[in-house]
Formats: structure tokens, C-alpha cells, sequence
């Protein structure tokens, strides 16, 4: 299972070598590997279909509880047999429609890459997993979208559909730890067995939201549906491959994967129901306002992804039902429909709608796939998407709000009818149109995938039992999570749903007769309107717009700027917890001891004074005293190697600081003015303020000693040495001191080299003007 | 006898943080300077005080007298006395050789990695 | 700098300076010193040593150039690391020879050889800073 998801990426890297060696023909070598996946994945059919599931699990990061873990039940089995069967002609599609493009070899590297992607989406147990492989479909979409990256519109677009589902990505990893944190184990099989858990748990409402982000940035629900349209920029294979039949639909697919665990609550139909019905009918009217095949196309996948939304949201399990024939038969005739019109502008030049007629006579396999699919997309028997639709009113039907709910899908269901035949008909009948190419029907592989899809279409719909038993029965009961009957059927006798089928038809057929008036007019309306497409740009200016505010307020080029933020937090940090929780101290009267009270103050004097000094002579001087005045305090105290130290630094520091301030220009005065030297003067108190009572009620409290001991107790016994913090120093921590030294010698060579340049600068740079 | 050595190493953060505040490349130095002497006794007071007992094993001993200072404090500013001297040094001809470069040692006038900011919502304002 | 009293003491200060940080350097490990005061030292005694008698005269002193000496140190440091490889042991462990002529002699070891190491890098790098600096234009 792990070799079947990884293959598409191994193949991913060698695509463009098979295609400089193979030529235009790489499609047909390349789709060898998503065919085969497909039989391997046929394979689980029939044990599904009979009730099992599987789980493949490779360890990933044991220590994290990561692993590398899939599942195959219905569900996953329906979306891996779809990715890989749609996959195939995909690939062969891409083939003849990109024939002679440059890229071609990094157009199939990508296309395997989310392939791959994809299968390991929904196939994943693990919810990094699944994150991990989620997030690696927005990035391969990003990629495709992307592919034509010498035009602004591609290069937008896909950005956008990043920012869009990225972000919503991450919303969902935050749920899916969330929820691996309440129920207690990383892997879905077991989360959501036990769904109740989840469900009473106070945690819940977050989870929902944030999993329902991931879910509806992704499957394009209202308001984050604008990104879809745009990803039309990608080239035809990408629209019809990744923005209809499989990665839009992983939305769907996290909720219906999800629905055991987190379905079934009100609050989880309310949302469900309201945002995917809003997101029909919005992306059905938006469909009927446009006249690019393409973009028609898309609008209706956002309202066919609504509606499948919806359908889960109603949870009923006729609605489950319907929700997963709709999907089955959307992959079907949106995939066909998607690669017609890719046909068609390739054939003709053009994909405006009002431009293309008369197609059929030159072009009838095109026409046969747009008509077939066409009519499965319409709801029109004997096709499977009839069954689908009547399974939907049933659904709507079985549902809390009968009237309502029927209503909604039969609005939105009559407005795609309309699309459905402006699209799969009116391309193919009457006079030939106008067009910039001479029309003509494409190879093999520009129709071959199209006219499979529509076939199919009619196969399972004449054949119903075939897909109840091994696709929508499965599925239905994966996602249910309780046994159920599924019984699909062509003709059920003359009843409410078919009832709503004719309703349908008849409104339908009004909205295509009215077509191209009622675009007109919902252009008009739909153009003045804001809409969450330019919302995204104003959102990303106001975003940059804020970024360059912040950065201007820090990064002013002023160091003083920078030292002022810095010490302003530093106070903050240090004030404030002391404020709020006390710093609990008790104030004992120190012992009289003069001579360290002399010392404090002569440290205390000597650098009070280095900021009024006016002479360099004065400032070494008095860096030298309060040097010397620290040593006193480390003899004084047991330290005499850190006396030592500190006593031979001292000198070298006064060497080194005549030697340089010497060179520099007289120090003056530091006088900054009264409000600056005002605000400087509390911010540094402030600091001292802190610091001190930081260290008082951190030296009040005993302090652990274990480590100290350690050393004292092992330095001559192990380490032969009777100084112990020389041991420290050159045993013990040697590693450290290692690191110190070489930070020494590296300053050093630093000194060094900066010396060494003067010559250099001084020859080849001028001096910038000292501004005044 | 903490309290005595606390409350000069707040005197001496806040003299370092007012020096480091400057505009005068010197003065920030110094502020560096004031700043090391500052952490080091800062550091050493954490390890809390014992006078006159260094920590070292007498000779004829294995293991160390009970109360002598405490070593691991000591072990740690010993290296960073030495470190931090060597960045002040580091620090100081750096300050030389921008002074060489630029002609200034005023820091408002350093503005070669970041020139004024142009055009833009908030000019880098005087405070 | 033109004081005759210094130019007379220096020399000898210096050289005294010298042997007493080595001194401090190897009684380190029983008693207050080490590699980084005697190294401290030492570059003192470069230092005083330019001022009074001018840097071409402390650089012949020197005989190696200063930066190459804290190079060696590191190396020495390094060194004294991996020997402790060889005998099986984590890096840096320390590694004792206790000679048989005097088993109580606890003395030769990798970790003298680190310190010794320190001292150098000290020495080296500081008095490479100070000729750095001392060089006029």
C-alpha cells in the first residue's frame, strides 16, 4: 500500500526524462502506472464489498506516534479507484492537449506528484499522515495552476488557491491534534469508532470549526469558493483532473471520513446544511452568468460540491446515499464534460459559448462524450445521474425541513440542467459558428477519456446493482459508520422524487430557453457587486499594507530605535510578571560588612560616572575602577581564579581602549535632551529596579546544589584535580570550553581581517558623505 | 550579604541599559563594557555568596571541605570574562573601522544597510 | 613610547611575566590558574612588551605570527579530544598516564594537553589584537 502511494512520486521524478526519450507519446507509456494502480486497487473490491476493511501501517516516527498508516474501506477504496481510473485518461488527455509543449515532461511530473498526493490523502489513517499528503495536494495544485507562470493571471491564481487552501490546512492540522489529543490516538480508524468521545467532549465546537476550515477552503464552499474559478487559468487536464473529479473533493471526502466522529450534531447540521446549500445555489447562478465553457464548468463543480456538502450535512442515511452516488456520478460526467471543452478549444480556438455551434458534424466523438455526459449531468434517465438526483430528493425528502431542503436542490439542480445542455448541446447543433481555428476533432487521446467517463455514465446507470454493490454501498456504510441497506434502482414508481425530477426538467428547460438573458443580466448584477474575490486582494493589500507599517515602525535604520524596542521589552518582561504575581521576597538587614559595602560603592561610583564623563582618559579610568572593584568582589567572595581573571583583563582592556580611542574622534558630551534623557533614564531604572529585586527573591529562595556537589565530589576522584573549577573547566565541561575557545580565536582572526581590509577600502571605496 | 551585591548589579544593568541607549558609538561600548561586569556579577551572585573559601580540596583530602564556594558558578563566568573581553575588542575595532569607513561614530548617521526609508506610511521619526 | 625606565624594565617584566604564565598555567588543575589566566597573562606580557619596544621588535619575539599560535592551541584542544576516541571513550574524556616511576605523579594527561591548548588560543588570539591594533598606517 505504502509502494502504491509512493509509486507516482518515484515516477514523478523520471516523467521528464520518459518524455525527452519518448517524445509526444509519453502519455501512453506514463499512463501504464496509474492503470495498473487501478487493478491493484480493484483488487480490494470484492472483500469490501463483502464488509472488511484493511489498515497498512509503516512506522514513521515511532517516538511521536507517526506512522505511515492507510486504510481501505469503502470509502477511501471509491476515492483511490476514481483518482486512479480518471487518472489514467488524464494522463493520456494531457498527452495530446499539451502535444509540443515545452513542458510537457514537468506537466506529468506534476500531475503524478499529486496523484500520488491524493491517493495518500484518502487513504491515510494517521491524521499527520493525512495532513502531510493534504497539504502536498495544495502545493501540486499550486504547481499546476501555476503552470503557465509566464502569465500574471496563472501566476495569482495560483497563489491564491494556495493562501486559500494552505490556510485552511493548517486550521485542519491544529483540529486533527486536537482531536488526536481528546480521543486519544493518532490514528482515524480508532478516533472514530468511538465518536461519542469527540462529540461530548467541551473541545468539540473547536475541533468542528477548525476541521470544517480545512474541509470548506478546500472544496471552494461559500465564501471561500472564488479561488476555484481562477484555478481555471490551469491548463484543461488540471481543471478537469484536480478542480472537478479529485482534489476539490477532498473536502467532501474529510467530511464524510469524518462524519462518524464529528456528524450528527446540530450544530454540525446547521453548518453543513446552511454553507453548502448557499454554496449551490451561488455557484449554480454564477454559473449561468458566465459564457466560458471552462468557467461555466467550474462554477457548477462549487455548486455540485455544495450540494454533495449538503447532502452530508443532512446525515439522513438516504442523504449519505444520495451524497455518494452524486459524487460518483459529478467524477463521472464533470471529468467527460471538462475534457469536451478542453476538445473544444483545442478544435476550435475559442471556449465562448455564444461563439461555438454547429461542432457535431466535425467533431462527433467530442459531441457523443458531451452529449452522454451532458445528459447524466442534467438527471435525465436512463443515466446514473438520474438515480443520483433522485436519490438526492430523496435525501432532501428524508431530512428535517422537507419543503426547504427539496427546494434548494431543485433550484440548484434546474440552474446546472440549464448549464448542463448549454455546454453538452449547443456547442455541437446548428449552424457552425464563427471560431479562430478551422474546427477539427482531436486525436485519440483528446477524446478517448471523455467518451469512457460518459459511457460509464450510462453503463452504471443502466446497471445500477453494479455500482450499489461495489462503490456506493461500501462507501455509504464507511461513511455512516453503522450497517445500512443500500438499494439503488432506476425506476421506483411514480413518487415524490420523480416529482421533483419533473419540476426540475420543467425549470430547467425555462432557465436554458432564457439562457443567454438571463447571463446578460446577472453579469450586470454580479460585476457591481463585492465579492469575495476582490475581498482576497484587499485582504492581501491590507496584509502587505500592515507588514510594511510594522516594519517601518521597528526598522527605522536608527540603532538607537532598535536598542529602545529591545530594552522596552526587556523591562516589560522583566517588570511585569513581578507586578502581577509579586516576586515574594523578604528583606533581611544584610550583616555590616564595611568592607564589601566599601566595594559595592566604588563599583557603584566608578560606573555612575562613565556616563557624565567627558575624556577618554577619564572613561578608561574609570572602566578600570569598576574592572578592579568586580575582581575585589570575586577575591573577596572565593573566587581567586575569577579575581585573576577578571585582573588581567582589566589591564589588557585598558591597553586595548587606549589603543583604539586614541584613534577616535573626541567623546563630547552625551547630553540627549530632557524628554530623551527623561524616557532613557526610567526605562534603564526601571531595568536596574527589576533586575535587583529578580536576584533578591531568586537568592531568597535555596537554591539546588546537586550539580555542584557533583563536581566537588568527583574532582579528585575521578578527574585528579584539586582546583575545581579548573576541572570544571577542562574536564568536566570540556566540550564547552572547546566551543569558548574557539569563539576566541575566532574573534581574533575577525579583528584581523577587519584590520587587514583598510588598505583595500581605502584604495577602491570613497567615503560616504558624513551628514551633519 | 546577596542583597548588598543585588542591588549593585541593578545599578549597574541600568547604567549599561542608559549607556546603550546613546547615539554615541563610544558610549555604547561602554554600555557593552558595563554590561559584562554587570552579567558576570550577576551570575555569580545566583551561585550565592561564601566568603573567603575557595573552592579547592586540600591536599591529603579526596573530596572537598563542606562550605567552600560554590565551583560551577565560577567555572562559568571564568570563560565568559574571557569571552566577553574578547568581544569588546572585537566591538572596539569594529567601531574603529566604521569610523574609518563612514566618518562618523554617530549611529543616526550609519546608514548604509538601511538608507531612509522612502516614500512609505511612517518616516523613521525622530524620538 | 620614549621612557628609558621602561624600555630598561620591560624586557625583563615581560620575560618574567612570560615564565610566571606558564607557572600559572600548569599549577591550574590543583591550584587557582589555568590556561585561560596564564593565558590572559602571557598576552599581557606581549602587550607591554610592544608598547615599550614597538612592534616589529615583539613580532621577531614572537617568531610566529600570533593568530598562528591560537591555531595551534585549537588544534592542541582538539586533539586532546580525540585521543580520548582512541582509547574507546566519549570525545574529551579524560585520558591519565601515571607514570611508573611515580604512580602518585597524577599529572600527564589529555587534559593538561587541553589546557595547555586554552593557554595558546588566549595568547595568541589577544596578542594578535593588540599588534593588530598597534599597527600605524
Amino acid at each position: 500500500m505504502l509502494a502504491a502511494t509512493l509509486a507516482p512520486f518515484v515516477l514523478a521524478v523520471f516523467a521528464p526524462f520518459v518524455r525527452r526519450r519518448v517524445g509526444d507519446s509519453a502519455g501512453w507509456a506514463l499512463a501504464v502506472l496509474p492503470a495498473a494502480l487501478f487493478i491493484y486497487f480493484a483488487q480490494f473490491l470484492g472483500p469490501v464489498a463483502s464488509g472488511e476493511t484493511f489498515i497498512f501501517s509503516t512506522e514513521w516516527v515511532p517516538a511521536l506516534g507517526i506512522a505511515l498508516s492507510f486504510y481501505v474501506d469503502g470509502l477511501s477504496l471509491l476515492f483511490a479507484l476514481l483518482i486512479t481510473f480518471i487518472g489514467t485518461f488524464i494522463v493520456l488527455y494531457a498527452g495530446a492537449y499539451l502535444k509540443g509543449h515545452a513542458d510537457l515532461g514537468r506537466f506529468f511530473m506534476f500531475v503524478l506528484m499529486f496523484m500520488g498526493s491524493m491517493l495518500g490523502l484518502v487513504l491515510a489513517d494517521n491524521v499527520v499522515t493525512l495532513f502531510v499528503f493534504w497539504e502536498l495536494t495544495s502545493i501540486t495544485s499550486f504547481l499546476l495552476i501555476g503552470f503557465n507562470h509566464d502569465k500574471a493571471r496563472s501566476r495569482r491564481a495560483a497563489l491564491q488557491a494556495l493562501v486559500v487552501t494552505g490556510g485552511g490546512g493548517l486550521a485542519l492540522l491544529a483540529g486533527l491534534l486536537l482531536m488526536a489529543q481528546v480521543g486519544g490516538s493518532m490514528e482515524l480508524s480508532t478516533l472514530l469508532a468511538d465518536g461519542d468521545v469527540l462529540r461530548e467532549h467541551p473541545w468539540y465546537l473547536a475541533i468542528l470549526v477548525l476541521v470544517l476550515a480545512g474541509a470548506f477552503t478546500k472544496s471552494a464552499q461559500v465564501p471561500f469558493h472564488f479561488w476555484l474559478p481562477n484555478a481555471m487559468e490551469a491548463p484543461t487536464p488540471v481543471s478537469a483532473y484536480l478542480h472537478s473529479a479529485t482534489m476539490v473533493k477532498a473536502g467532501v471526502y474529510l467530511l464524510a471520513r469524518m462524519n462518524p466522529g464529528l456528524g450528527g450534531t446540530d450544530i454540525w447540521q446547521i453548518i453543513l446544511m446552511s454553507f453548502g446549500g448557499a454554496t449551490l445555489l451561488t455557484g449554480a447562478i454564477l454559473a449561468l452568468r458566465n459564457t466560458d465553457l471552462k468557467l461555466m464548468l467550474a462554477q457548477t463543480t462549487v455548486a455540485s460540491l455544495g450540494l454533495l456538502v449538503f447532502l452530508i450535512g443532512i446525515g439522513e442515511p438516504l442523504a449519505i446515499q444520495a451524497a455518494m452516488a452524486y459524487l460518483f456520478a459529478h467524477s463521472m460526467f464533470k471529468g467527460a464534460l471538462f475534457m469536451v471543452a478542453g476538445s473544444i478549444d483545442h478544435g476550435t480556438g475559442t471556449r465562448d459559448v455564444r461563439r461555438l455551434s454547429g461542432l457535431g458534424r466535425v467533431m462527433p466523438f467530442t459531441a457523443a462524450a458531451a452529449g452522454l455526459a451532458a445528459l447524466s449531468m442534467s438527471g435525465l434517465p436512463p443515466f446514473f445521474g438520474f438515480i443520483a438526483k433522485e436519490w438526492v430528493y430523496k435525501g432532501t425528502l428524508d431530512g428535517s425541513l422537507p419543503l426547504l431542503l427539496t427546494a434548494v436542490a431543485i433550484t440548484g439542480n434546474a440552474l446546472m440542467f440549464a448549464v448542463a445542455f448549454l455546454v453538452g448541446f449547443k456547442p455541437f447543433f446548428g449552424k457552425p459558428g464563427d471560431t479562430p481555428h478551422k474546427p477539427h476533432e482531436g486525436s485519440v487521446g483528446l477524446w478517448i477519456g471523455a467518451l469512457t467517463l460518459a459511457a460509464l455514465s450510462l453503463i452504471f446507470g443502466l446497471f445500477s446493482g453494479l455500482a450499489e454493490t461495489f462503490f456506493i454501498g461500501p462507501a455509504a456504510v464507511a461513511v455512516a459508520g453503522v450497517p445500512m441497506v443500500v438499494d439503488l434502482y432506476l425506476w421506483g414508481g411514480f413518487k415524490a422524487p420523480v416529482v421533483a425530477s419533473i419540476i426540475t426538467v420543467a425549470l430547467g428547460a425555462f432557465f436554458f430557453w432564457q439562457g443567454a438573458r438571463l447571463s446578460a443580466f446577472l453579469a450586470r448584477v454580479v460585476d457591481a457587486l463585492w465579492g469575495p474575490d476582490k475581498g482576497y486582494d484587499q485582504f492581501m493589500d491590507g496584509l502587505i499594507g500592515l507588514a510594511r507599517a510594522v516594519t517601518n515602525l521597528f526598522q527605522t535604520g536608527h540603532l538607537r530605535r532598535y536598542m529602545l524596542f529591545t530594552f522596552l521589552t526587556l523591562a516589560a518582561v522583566l517588570v511585569l510578571p513581578q507586578v502581577m504575581l509579586g516576586n515574594g521576597f523578604v528583606v533581611k538587614a544584610p550583616p555590616i560588612d564595611l568592607l564589601v559595602w566599601a566595594i559595592g560603592l566604588l563599583a557603584f561610583v566608578g560606573a555612575l560616572a562613565i556616563p557624565f564623563t567627558r575624556s577618554r582618559l577619564a572613561a578608561i579610568m574609570l572602566m578600570g575602577v569598576l574592572g578592579l572593584s568586580v575582581a575585589f568582589v570575586f577575591l573577596l567572595f572565593g573566587a581567586p581564579d575569577l579575581a585573576f581573571t577578571q585582573l588581567m583583563v582589566e589591564t589588557l582592556s585598558v591597553v586595548i581602549l587606549a589603543l583604539v580611542l586614541a584613534r577616535l574622534p573626541v567623546f563630547g558630551t552625551d547630553w540627549r535632551g530632557y524628554p530623551r534623557f527623561v524616557r532613557d533614564a526610567l526605562i534603564a531604572g526601571a531595568i536596574g529596579i527589576a533586575m535587583a529585586t529578580l536576584l533578591v527573591s531568586i537568592t531568597s529562595v535555596p537554591l539546588d546544589l546537586t550539580l555542584s556537589e557533583f563536581f566537588s565530589a568527583r574532582s579528585y576522584t575521578e578527574a585528579y584535580g584539586r582546583n575545581i573549577v579548573n576541572v570544571i573547566l577542562v574536564d568536566f565541561r570540556a566540550l564547552d570550553t572547546l566551543g569558548e575557545i574557539a569563539v576566541v580565536a575566532v574573534a581574533g582572526v575577525a579583528v584581523l581581517c577587519l584590520l587587514a581590509f583598510r588598505h583595500i577600502d581605502h584604495d577602491s571605496e570613497d567615503k560616504p558623505e558624513a551628514s551633519s | 550579604m546577596e542583597i548588598v551585591l543585588a542591588i549593585l548589579v541593578g545599578c549597574l544593568f541600568a547604567i549599561s541599559a542608559y549607556l546603550l541607549l546613546s547615539s554615541s558609538l563610544i558610549r555604547l561600548i561602554l554600555g557593552v563594557f558595563v554590561l559584562g561586569n554587570a552579567t558576570h556579577l550577576m551570575i555569580f551572585v545566583l551561585g550565592r555568596l561564601t566568603r573567603e573559601n575557595p573552592p579547592l580540596i586540600e591536599y591529603g583530602l579526596k573530596v572537598a571541605e563542606p562550605g567552600i564556594a560554590n565551583p560551577l558558578p565560577q567555572a562559568l563566568i571564568l570563560t565568559a570574562i574571557v569571552i566577553s573581553f574578547s568581544l569588546f575588542a572585537f566591538l572596539l575595532v569594529l567601531s574603529y573601522r566604521a569610523y574609518q569607513s563612514l566618518g562618523t561614530i554617530n549611529t543616526d548617521e550609519m546608514r548604509v544597510a538601511e538608507p531612509e526609508p522612502t516614500g512609505t506610511l511612517l518616516r523613521g521619526r525622530d524620538v | 613610547m620614549n621612557s628609558l625606565i621602561l624600555r630598561t624594565a620591560v624586557p625583563a617584566l615581560a620575560g618574567l611575566m612570560l615564565l610566571f604564565s606558564i607557572y600559572v598555567l600548569l599549577r591550574g588543575h590543583n591550584e587557582p590558574g589555568g590556561g585561560f589566566i596564564g593565558g590572559l597573562i602571557g598576552a599581557s606580557a606581549f602587550a607591554i612588551y610592544t608598547i615599550a619596544e614597538g612592534l616589529a621588535s615583539a613580532r621577531r619575539a614572537l617568531i610566529v605570527p600570533p593568530i598562528t599560535i591560537a591555531g595551534v592551541g585549537l588544534f592542541l584542544a582538539a586533539i586532546s579530544g580525540i585521543v580520548s576516541l582512541l582509547f574507546g571513550d566519549a570525545f574529551l574524556t579524560g585520558q591519565w598516564w601515571f607514570p611508573a616511576f611515580n604512580p602518585d605523579l597524577k599529572y600527564f594527561s589529555s587534559v593538561v594537553l587541553f589546557d595547555i591548548g586554552v593557554y595558546l588560543v588566549v595568547v595568541g588570539a589577544i596578542s594578535g589584537i593588540a599588534f593588530a591594533l598597534e599597527e600605524r598606517e
